[in-house]
């Protein structure tokens, strides 16, 4: 039985990792204001919400799976309270920091409403440290974070949301940002779109 | 036909005009070259007027807005 749960609690929390990265790009995509594969803006809202909460009933069941562990040694505070361990505490600590932070933002986005668009932002914001600090949590506490496949996801899932960061602050990331910012420059001949849309200039030929 | 009562407020403001209102109500707003909402009704400006059978989807709009720009004042 401790076995069974040892490979779930495992198990969960690569899956959990996954949808994790997964969501990290479906936001930062949802950000760019693109439509993907067909799927309206609102549909890849939609989408990354749901995927995230998906991660986060794979934690739920990642943590209580573990608790019981002979080898992890989890008591009921590891979950909360960061570093206090008996087993690896500073890798399982980084864990309890990722959920600390991930439980802000799960509550404050079906609130944002009354939040407000700042706070919600803000807290939304700090999933690029939760991230990171998940993925090391795995490298570092996991049983197979010396196995080729594990080294191998690991490595997808940072090349993804690396590459996913640095487009996000790449000046095309915005598909009408270069319009826009024409617009503010104030230049009448430029602040037309149909003559700084490359596409409507074409057409016009 | 009897007026539509009920309106929805764009709040310039705060639109940055990503679009997802556009996509979920398509029979009221247009999106023009900037990506901005701009209502197909002639005149409406920032208060949109809403007809009952698209008053779900007006909602939708308004919890789905990334910026929080949309307001829904129902009519009486």
């Amino acid at each position: 039985m401790n076995e069974a749960l040892w490979a779930l609690g495992r198990g969960t929390g690569v899956v959990a990792l996954a949808l994790f990265t997964m969501s990290v790009l479906l936001g930062i995509l949802t950000r760019s204001g693109r439509p993907l594969f067909g799927l309206p803006r609102f549909a890849l809202t939609l989408v990354h919400r749901n995927v995230a909460l998906l991660a986060t009933a794979f934690l739920a069941v990642h943590l209580v799976t573990l608790l019981g562990d002979s080898y992890a040694q989890l008591r009921l505070v590891d979950f909360v309270v960061p570093f206090l361990g008996a087993y690896k505490p500073f890798w399982l600590g980084l864990g309890t920091v990722a959920v600390d932070l991930l439980i802000a933002v799960v509550l404050t986005s079906p609130e944002r409403a009354s939040v407000g668009v700042r706070v919600f932002r803000a807290v939304h914001w700090l999933t690029y440290l939760i991230w990171p600090v998940a993925l090391l949590h795995g490298i570092g506490n996991g049983t197979d974070a010396g196995a080729g496949w594990f080294i191998a996801f690991a490595v997808v899932c940072a090349v993804a949301v690396l590459s996913a960061l640095l487009w996000r602050l790449t000046g095309g990331f915005a598909p009408l940002g270069s319009v826009r910012a024409d617009l503010t420059q104030g230049d009448q001949n430029r602040t037309d779109p149909k003559r700084t849309d490359p596409n409507r200039v074409e057409r016009n030929r | 036909m009897t007026a539509p009562r009920s309106l929805l407020h764009i709040d310039w403001t705060a639109c940055d005009g990503r679009g997802l209102c556009t996509e979920i109500l398509p029979e009221l707003l247009a999106r023009d070259d900037w990506g901005y909402p701009l209502a197909r009704t002639r005149g409406a400006g920032s208060d949109v007027p809403v007809q009952e059978r698209l008053l779900d989807a007006a909602s939708e709009a308004v919890a789905l807005c990334p910026r929080q720009a949309l307001r829904l004042v129902l009519g009486t």
